[in-house]
């Protein structure tokens, strides 16, 4: 994407740095829960309180999940790293440091390839991603005069994912974190839910004149909590800095907030006011070593990732890129499917899927494992199309059907007696009483309107109340209007 | 029958056991003397009714036949460990009423092994200074010349005065640059500091955790090894104890040091030394050889920065480990208009000056644009002067020096007072050990002309205390040293 300024066109150059909180039951450097929506304090050990004395512990699961989403980026897993103190004060960070990775991260340079609008793909390179603890809440907003503190999230596990300065829009920076979530979700690592905190994106943008391939200065925005809002920020921030270049200025490296209720950024803090953080080992940890062997037993157990799984769906079912892309951008969704089309049209179960059932599910507010409607019930509907027991028109009548009652297919059709009528002699008895009865059309369709033709396939299947198999009729028809 | 606070914990078990007096008698003879000793300040909060308790508890199991290995023996504890239900402050004025509701990981090994607590034994504020003077609760008296008002040494210098005052069986004590040696020599009593990862340091508030070590203080190199014997061991709290069977380290005492080599480091003997510290070394190199020792010169050339690493470390880890004393949580909280003023004033108000030069020099050496300089050099001579040491134990099997260049010196001495360097000079023999990681013991060699005690350093092998303790327990048998009673 190019912005148009008044003089030059100019580049977006944008980086982003992803905080995902860890899926797992307790807190990385202490046995505490890391349950959400706990009541405030809930979940604190003496060690994410910051008592004294008190020593982190790894939490191996933790290390695990990140060795897991490592691979997940396709990115090097480093056999050594390191924890190190991020020391600042701060209401809600107990020990007055956070214990994160600093020099040495558990992973290394990795890749992800994104899915644009046009059918396109790019690959956005990962930098390095490292593990970190959470800090607290403070809330301002409870007393006018004092600050609450909920250490709830204090120690949480988290996992910083950092990009190369790869986006070249504020689109392909939105199809990155989709497809970052999406990995996650396959991974486990990660539910990805901006809104609820446990994903946040901090947003690196400049700008430079187009094809230039320099570097300027950059700001950043903290903590993005959407994709929408994500990609409006990096959109607004660019065109600032345009504006700011052309009118002669220059761009002061700082951090800024993106504000959703203006749609703009603010300044925040000026780089001379930025922490100094203080970086050193952690004392209190010994570096973490991983073996080759243990690397492979993590990859041994990844499951098949979207990608992979899109190409087989395509390859192998014969679905569309474009298809197989939606269907796979979540897990569930993707597991439905394969379920679903075991035995049946796969391309069929696809247009059912995308079509009436994501419908279905829209309209009732369901997630696809609330479903009324099973994998398996929706891969018998198209088999009972395909095998022409009942009519395309008649299954989506039993689609309705089985989205209120959770019934199969089969049974519904039975009871409602909707089978699809072939029995020739019952359909010709029908052709034949429509026929006798329109004389005046049979002689227009004679007289050569074969247009026409639509019109009696009609008549006959509304007087079949829907059942008479619509290439039967046809097949009658064309021989007795002949 | 001697005084039963002036035995040894070993004579007390034997006592006990033997059902010569019970636990109780000895708990209230201990808790009378320390009464009458309060001039010292030694104890910053004495828990009488907890040791009562305790006691007749313990004169339970020795009735009905299952004494555990410290059944009835009365203890100082630090007031660095953290106890739970009792008040453990640091002796600093920041956590003012901190009641932890935790207890220490070596502390509950001793508790459970049979020992009581008397009380909160005095130390330097944070563990940190040579004569125990940065208490907030007050010097300690050392108890040798007590009417001369000397230092105990520090940061353990309530635990060495009260094991020497007799009024403890024996104390625990931590070390990062010499806390339990230094104060033990000024004391004339035994105390090691065990090899880095040893003992758990889970619930020992942090000073330097790259250095910090928990260790006892006691009245004889057996009592040392009875308590170590108790408090090492692997614990899942600590990431940086280490994973290793503990021996009984009283098996090694009475052994013979025949063929043992003895290091002698070159390093340790600057033009200067002090003449009389310098001929007891040369003693306890003479009793060593007696005993068939075999004596090696052995240079540790990167000895002459180990001061300045130290104190380059030592401040670095600390100011990140005190960043939690905060006024948010626990101890004392001095308000202010908003959070930053809050921190300033509290910080302000609850460390004293020593701690503040700390924490100030520790952000200063790991601040952008010095930690280059600073930090990250000092860990790389660190390494060079661990690397010394392997070298020397090629060669030696341990290694004998002076614990302290100097007897116990006068409260509020101004020489040292005046510049806070030549207080840090205390901890030139005692510091390399803690850098390497190594395990070290001071005991007493002998009284100075005026009649204070001196103490000697045998440095061991990582995870070879019993090579130390084999060392020190001929060592104390040659010198005689003969104990406060």
């Amino acid at each position: 994407m190019l912005i148009e300024g008044k003089e030059n066109k100019w580049e977006i150059v944008c980086g982003l740095e992803i905080h995902c909180q860890i899926i797992s039951k307790s807190k990385i450097f202490s046995g505490a829960s890391t349950e959400f929506g706990a009541d405030a304090n809930q979940n604190v050990s003496l060690v994410d309180a910051g008592m004294p004395g008190m020593l982190p512990v790894l939490n191996r699961y933790c290390v695990h999940q990140a060795v897991k989403t490592g691979l997940g980026l396709r990115a090097q897993i480093n056999n050594y790293s390191e924890f190190s103190r991020k020391n600042y004060f701060y209401a809600d960070m107990p020990t007055g440091y956070q214990i994160t990775q600093f020099e040495y991260p558990i992973v290394g340079e990795g890749v992800v390839t994104i899915d644009l609008e046009d059918g396109s793909t790019k690959d956005i390179r990962i930098e390095r991603m490292h593990i970190e603890q959470d800090a607290g809440k403070s809330i301002h907003d409870i007393d006018p005069h004092k600050t609450f503190i909920d250490l709830n999230r204090a120690g949480v596990g988290l996992m910083e994912i950092v990009t190369k300065p790869d986006f070249g829009s504020p689109e392909e920076a939105g199809a990155f974190l989709k497809k970052l979530r999406s990995i996650l979700r396959y991974l486990g690592t990660c539910d990805g839910n901006m809104d609820e905190g446990s994903m946040r994106c901090d947003v690196n943008v400049s700008v430079r004149p187009a094809g230039s391939g320099e570097l300027r200065t950059r700001c950043e925005m903290k903590n993005v909590n959407s994709v929408k809002f994500v990609m409006q920020a990096i959109e607004v921030e660019a065109r600032r800095h345009v504006e700011v270049y052309e009118n002669g200025g220059t761009v002061e490296q700082e951090t800024r907030r993106f504000d959703p209720v203006t749609g703009l950024t603010q300044s925040m803090r000026k780089k001379e006011f930025a922490h100094d953080y203080r970086y050193f080992p952690e004392p209190d940890l010994p570096p973490l070593v991983l073996t080759d062997a243990y690397i492979r037993q993590v990859a041994d157990e990844l499951p098949e990732l979207p990608d992979a799984k899109k190409a087989r769906f395509v390859e192998e079912l014969g679905l569309t890129k474009y298809d197989a892309t939606v269907i796979c951008e979540n897990k569930e969704v993707a597991d439905f499917f394969e379920k679903a089309a075991a035995g049946h049209d796969a391309k069929k179960v696809a247009n059912w899927l995308m079509g009436d059932f994501f419908a279905m599910l829209k309209r009732k507010n369901l997630t696809i494992e609330q479903s009324p409607v099973s994998a398996e019930n929706l891969g018998r509907l198209v088999e009972l199309i395909e095998t022409n027991v009942i009519s395309g028109k008649i299954a989506k009548d039993v689609f309705e059907m089985m989205s209120e009652s959770g019934e199969a297919p089969e049974k519904i059709v039975e009871e409602k007696g909707l089978k699809q009528v072939t029995d020739t002699g019952a359909i010709e008895a029908i052709v034949d009483q429509v026929i006798a009865g329109n004389p005046d059309k049979v002689n227009a369709y004679k007289g050569g309107k074969t247009g026409l033709m639509g019109w009696f396939v009609g008549q006959v299947i509304k007087e079949s109340r829907g059942k008479a198999n619509p290439q039967v009729v046809n097949q009658l028809l064309a021989a007795k209007l002949a | 029958m001697s005084k039963l606070n002036t035995l040894t914990v070993h004579e007390t078990l034997d006592g006990l056991n033997k059902k010569e007096f019970s636990a109780v008698e000895l708990a209230e003879e201990y808790i009378k003397e320390a009464e009458a000793a309060r001039r010292l300040n030694a104890y910053v909060l004495e828990t009488p009714e907890a040791a009562l308790s305790k006691a007749a508890e313990s004169d339970q199991r020795y009735a009905s036949g299952n004494p555990r290995p410290l059944e009835g023996i009365p203890l100082g504890i630090k007031d660095l460990f953290c106890t739970e239900g009792i008040r453990t402050t640091a002796c600093s004025h920041i956590l003012d009423g901190f009641i932890p509701p935790y207890e220490s990981t070596v502390t509950a090994r001793l508790f459970e092994a049979g020992a009581s607590c008397l009380g909160k034994l005095n130390m330097d504020e944070f563990a940190m200074g040579g004569s125990n003077e940065t208490s907030y609760y007050g010097p300690v008296v050392n108890p040798w010349k007590a009417e001369k008002n000397l230092v105990p040494g520090g940061s353990s210098g309530g635990s060495a005065a009260a094991v020497a005052a007799n009024i403890c069986a024996a104390a625990t004590g931590t070390d990062t640059g010499g806390s339990i040696r230094q104060p033990a020599a000024f004391c004339g009593v035994s105390g090691i500091k065990p090899t880095y990862g040893r003992c758990s340091r889970y619930g020992i508030m942090a000073f330097a955790s790259s250095l910090d070590q928990a260790g006892p203080i006691a009245k004889d190199v057996r009592d040392c090894a009875l308590l170590l014997n108790v408090m090492a061991g692997y614990d899942a709290k600590d990431s940086t104890s280490v994973k290793m069977d503990v021996p009984d380290f009283t098996k090694v005492l009475g052994q013979s040091v025949k063929g043992l080599k003895v290091g002698v480091p070159a390093e340790y003997r600057p033009a200067g030394l002090n003449a009389e510290i310098a001929a007891y070394w040369d003693k306890g190199i003479e009793m060593l050889k007696n005993a068939g020792a075999e004596i090696v010169d052995i240079s540790l050339p990167h000895t002459k920065y180990a001061l300045a690493v130290y104190y380059i470390i030592a401040p670095a880890e600390a100011s990140s480990n005190l960043a939690r004393y905060d006024g948010l949580r626990y101890g004392l909280r001095v308000p202010g208009e908003h959070l930053d003023d809050m921190y300033v004033n509290t910080r302000t108000a609850g460390f004293g000056t020593e701690v503040k030069r700390r924490v100030m020099i520790g952000t200063y050496v790991l601040s952008a644009g010095y930690y280059d300089a600073y930090y990250l050099k000092a860990q790389k001579v660190r390494r060079l002067i661990r690397d010394d040491f392997m070298r020397a134990f090629e060669r030696c099997d341990v290694i004998l020096t002076p614990t302290a260049p100097s007897a116990a010196f006068a409260v509020g001495d101004k020489s040292m007072t005046d510049d806070p360097i030549n207080m840090w000079l205390n901890d030139v023999f005692t510091v390399s050990v803690n850098l390497a990681g190594l395990p070290a013991m001071s005991l007493p060699i002998g009284l100075s002309g005026d009649g204070l005690p001196l103490g000697l350093q045998v440095i061991g092998r990582a995870f070879d205390e019993e090579t130390v303790f084999k060392t020190a327990a001929v060592i104390e048998k040659e010198a005689k040293f003969e104990r406060l009673k």
